[in-house]
């Protein structure tokens, strides 16, 4: 590799961790350690019915008695889970304007560009902030009332909705699902909750962002959405974290659930801090996340962006129950120096007539480890159901590995399931047409990068194209190996 | 040990390491037994045998069968003789894990290849087996491994000398034939040596259908610029259960062509693990799978590019019928060394029925930058639009349904080079699609009709 080019890579892969200050805010947070009082304290300080305290009780039980995942190709170090802070939160809470709402606070949501206030108006999307554990501040409520969606933290839900909240709490991922879920289930702080009514169309983009601010604790957000019949709505989710020594665990959940003929577009960008070239620090990303296409003719499509974290242990999935229900799975996940990842998504085809999509972009530099890990099911009576598969890897750096394993099982004879995939590094040729044509070698990867991923970046909603655009370039600034 | 402590067999398995120990065969059997009792059988909460469960196999009542000393022919005369026209073969067989030969057993040829029984060339031609027996065989992989290393003594041996072409094919057929219900284990290998070149067909068949349980471990050195054309052949009975474990190790610029052919199998499990240990070496890794009632077939395909440089191509076709299953695990490994690899992966499925069921994990482990490695996976129907062209055409239903499905498999077939071979495979082939082929009482090349397999259709008409 030229010199040049390795210059323009160790430039990029050196580029630091640009949200990682620390907000110095008065916060509430319990005692470190995870027992059941510390469950059923959580639910008192939320104030939660009955039924969150058993659903939280009986998770905990289950999750006391399950083991940590070892079959990911990660190298997960022990996590003590009674060295963790399970709460956490800015002391004051129940804002009614932004006004009351503490001025560091919104500094730090200003830092991270995110549009809290009226000046974002004009981008049109309605944010809920979660901070630590709580959410602090849903923007838009009331023009989305107006139309009969709800757009609030889960923590309100529980209390305004506890008919929809029961209705629907567990349903694509039940509180036993697996080790991690059920430690969210057990012992999440809050989220957000979005239902869009029968016919409604969302007028905007709703958005969640996350913050992890305390040191020692974990974060555990839990995202419910639900489409009535014919709605649709297109969700954003994004996440950033101080840079700390320690690493921090994010163990979230979202479920999402659509009914006859709904759709629901889930994006999300995680840029959590991803720890420093030596693999010191950074946010262990554990999360489940599963749609459930309970209706006929229901969509959920998955977008996501994945630059930050030590570690990545994400498969966010769809149950197409439905009859001819939709599936969609985008992807782009880079990692760098010591990252590891290990996603992909799951595709069970129960209903007749379902079709899926999954475009997996994984791009490993540094001493990285990048894995897609993907399953697609088609069970007897999904007759005429269709799958397309295609996951890329792109190497750049000769101390990274990558890795595919797609797990194909199909039970019928009407479907058809293809899956492709390829491996390669960026091709001497096409640096070579580029620089050619007078770009830097730096510019000439950004170019060929950002167009490996287009296909995926294209399905991002307009705001979040431009940022993943820009994340991707720093992600990998100079990475050609 | 895991919870198969229970199967009937193992006792019997515990008593005969313990007398076969006695026996002044070669060392590391004891190690390999302690190994298989760690391990114990292998069961569906292994990730690589999550498609194949023997449970239901290993609750049978078998009787242990422990390898002896080579049998003379005479015994089996009445039972073998395989007619492939114009196939001429240097013929082995294993008769239920025995090793039967006609003078003596061993040959020696003129060219100085040695061929026959591996247990009797241990005493008369140690030097050149002890550097290559149990070299490639890797315990740990699987408690069936361990167990073959711990009690199989029987089987082929083949020796290639440098430079040396074996002109006519070495053909080892693998029969059981007994009216108990055999457990039976046996080891083959086959030492291929500097620019030698040797074909190698096995034959795997049972005659009646009495159920078997078969554990062959087959071990193959290729050494620098050597080539190894390798055919594996099956066609059992539905109660058969026969595990193939294959090593292959390939030194510099050597070429291995393997091909697995699956007619008809009970309970298959095929597993090849491939080491391209020397810069240049190459390897084309084939299979075909043709499946009805309640077969299963699993072929499990490891190849490991431990050099620079080195070339691996994969492809496996299968068509299943009724209620078959199948299962495809593909692993290309690439080391950090191994960079300007090239390594492809392909396993296409059709299913013919909405009860049969295929499984394909076709996956990349990728530790170097330097390489172009491709994998695709596909399940899926008869091309509607190629079906309708044929009919379109005045070709029935059927027909058209045949010749598709054939094409599909020709994919295979084609790589096979001994035309004999070649004419009779694809005869089978078509015969076998036309649902007239089932596991014979003859050879596995069931190639008594004189008459070639035809499709109904007049050719000039299209």
């Amino acid at each position: 590799m030229a010199e040049q080019e390795m210059d323009a890579l160790n430039e990029v892969t050196q580029n630091e961790y640009k949200y990682g200050f620390v907000t110095d805010i008065e916060m509430e947070t319990i005692p470190k350690g995870l027992n059941e009082d510390v469950v059923r304290l959580i639910s008192a300080k939320k104030e939660e019915p009955e039924f969150m305290l058993e659903f939280r009780l009986d998770a905990f039980r289950k999750w006391q008695a399950m083991d940590m995942p070892d079959w990911g190709h990660l190298n997960i170090p022990p996590i003590d889970f009674q060295e963790i802070i399970y709460f956490a939160a800015p002391k004051k809470q129940e804002k009614q304007s932004l006004d009351e709402v503490d001025p560091e606070l919104l500094d730090t949501f200003n830092k991270l560009g995110i549009p809290l206030e009226e000046q974002k108006l004009l981008a049109g999307v309605a944010v809920d902030a979660v901070f630590d554990s709580v959410s602090v501040k849903t923007t838009f409520r009331e023009s989305l009332a107006e139309k009969g969606i709800i757009f609030c933290s889960f923590s309100e839900a529980v209390k305004e909705y506890p008919d929809l909240i029961k209705k629907y709490l567990g349903k694509a991922v039940p509180n036993s699902d697996n080790y991690f879920a059920a430690l969210n289930s057990a012992v999440f702080s809050d989220g957000s909750f979005v239902y869009i009514p029968k016919g409604v169309r969302c007028p905007m983009e709703l958005s969640t962002y996350f913050r992890i601010n305390a040191a020692n604790t974990g974060q555990f957000e839990r995202t419910l959405i639900v489409a009535d019949e014919n709605s649709y709505v297109s969700y954003l989710e994004g996440c950033t974290a101080p840079m700390r020594d320690e690493n921090q665990l994010h163990a979230a959940i979202v479920e999402i659930i659509t009914m006859d003929d709904a759709e629901v577009k889930y994006s999300t960008v995680q840029n959590w801090y991803p720890g420093d070239k030596n693999g010191k620090g950074g946010i262990y990303n554990f999360v489940t996340k599963r749609g459930l296409c309970k209706g006929r003719n229901s969509k959920i499509s998955w977008t996501q962006v994945e630059t930050g974290s030590a570690i990545t242990w994400k498969y966010p999935s769809c149950l197409l129950v439905g009859d001819n229900s939709i599936g969609e799975f985008y992807s782009v996940a880079v990692t760098n120096n010591m990252q590891q990842a290990d996603t992909g998504s799951k595709m069970i085809h129960i209903g007749k007539n379902t079709k899926s999509t999954i475009i997996s972009k994984g791009i490993s530099a540094g001493r990285s480890h990048n894995s897609y890990r993907g399953l697609v099911k088609v069970s007897k009576n999904a007759i005429n159901s269709r799958n397309f598969t295609q996951c890329d890897s792109l190497l750049m750096g000769d101390q990274c590995g990558a890795h595919t394993w797609p797990y194909i099982n199909v039970h019928n004879k009407s479907s058809i399931v293809e899956h492709e995939a390829t491996t390669s590094k960026i091709s001497d040729d096409q640096l070579f047409y580029c620089q050619q044509r007078g770009l830097d070698a730096e510019a000439s990867i950004g170019l060929i990068v950002n167009g490996y991923a287009k296909e995926v970046l294209n399905k991002l909603p307009m705001e979040f194209a431009v940022e993943a655009q820009k994340l991707l370039a720093i992600s990998l600034e100079g990475s050609v190996g | 040990m895991h919870n198969n402590i229970k199967y009937p067999i193992l006792e019997t398995l515990k008593e005969a390491s313990k007398l076969d120990q006695s026996h002044d065969m070669w060392p590391g059997r004891d190690n390999a037994f302690h190994s298989f009792l760690s391990q114990g059988f292998p069961h569906k909460k292994l990730e690589k045998w999550r498609n194949t469960d023997l449970s239901e196999f290993l609750e049978k009542d078998y009787q242990y069968i422990p390898n002896t000393d080579p049998i003379s022919e005479s015994d089996i005369n009445s039972i073998f003789h395989c007619e492939i026209h114009n196939f001429e073969t240097y013929l082995f067989t294993l008769h239920n894990g025995a090793y039967v030969y006609k003078q003596s057993p061993i040959t020696t040829l003129d060219n100085g290849v040695v061929i026959g029984s591996l247990r009797s060339a241990w005493e008369s031609h140690n030097d050149l087996v002890k550097p290559y027996l149990n070299e490639l065989t890797e315990n740990m992989l699987n408690g069936m491994v361990s167990l073959n290393s711990a009690l199989a003594t029987a089987g082929l041996f083949v020796y290639v000398p440098d430079n040396v072409k074996v002109e006519k094919p070495v053909q080892l057929v693998n029969m059981i034939n007994t009216d108990k219900n055999p457990f039976i284990q046996a080891k083959n290998l086959i030492v291929v040596g500097k620019n030698a070149e040797l074909t190698f067909v096995q034959c795997d068949d049972s005659v009646n259908d009495q159920d078997s349980f078969m554990n062959v471990v087959s071990e193959f050195h290729l050494k620098e610029g050597a080539k190894l054309d390798h055919y594996k052949l099956q066609n059992k009975e539905l109660s058969s259960v026969l595990i193939n474990t294959s090593f292959f190790s390939l030194k510099k610029d050597s070429k291995l062509k393997t091909n697995t052919i699956t007619l008809n199998g009970g309970n298959i499990r095929n597993e090849t693990i491939v080491n391209l240990d020397g810069e240049g070496a190459e390897a084309d890794i084939f299979g075909l799978y043709l499946a009805d009632k309640t077969q299963h077939i699993d072929n499990q395909v490891l190849v490991r590019h431990n050099a620079a440089n080195c070339y691996s191509n994969e492809l496996f076709k299968g068509i299943l019928d009724d209620e078959a299953s199948a299962a495809f695990n593909g692993h290309i490994l690439v080391q950090p060394e191994a960079q300007k690899t090239n390594a492809f992966q392909n396993n296409k499925n059709i299913l013919l029925t909405d009860t049969a069921q295929v499984a394909t994990k076709p996956f990349l482990e990728i530790y170097a930058d330097d390489v172009k490695c491709s994998h695709g996976a596909t399940v899926g129907q008869l091309d509607e639009d190629a079906l309708f062209y044929l009919k379109q055409r005045g070709i029935c239903d059927l027909n058209a349904k045949m010749l598709l499905m054939y094409a599909f498999a020709e994919d295979i077939i084609r790589h096979i080079s001994i035309p004999s071979l070649h004419d009779s495979t694809s005869d089978m082939v078509s015969r076998r699609l036309k649902g007239e082929l089932s596991a014979c009482n003859q050879c596995v090349l069931h190639c008594n009709d004189q008459k070639p397999m035809e499709f109904d259709i007049d050719l000039s008409k299209i």
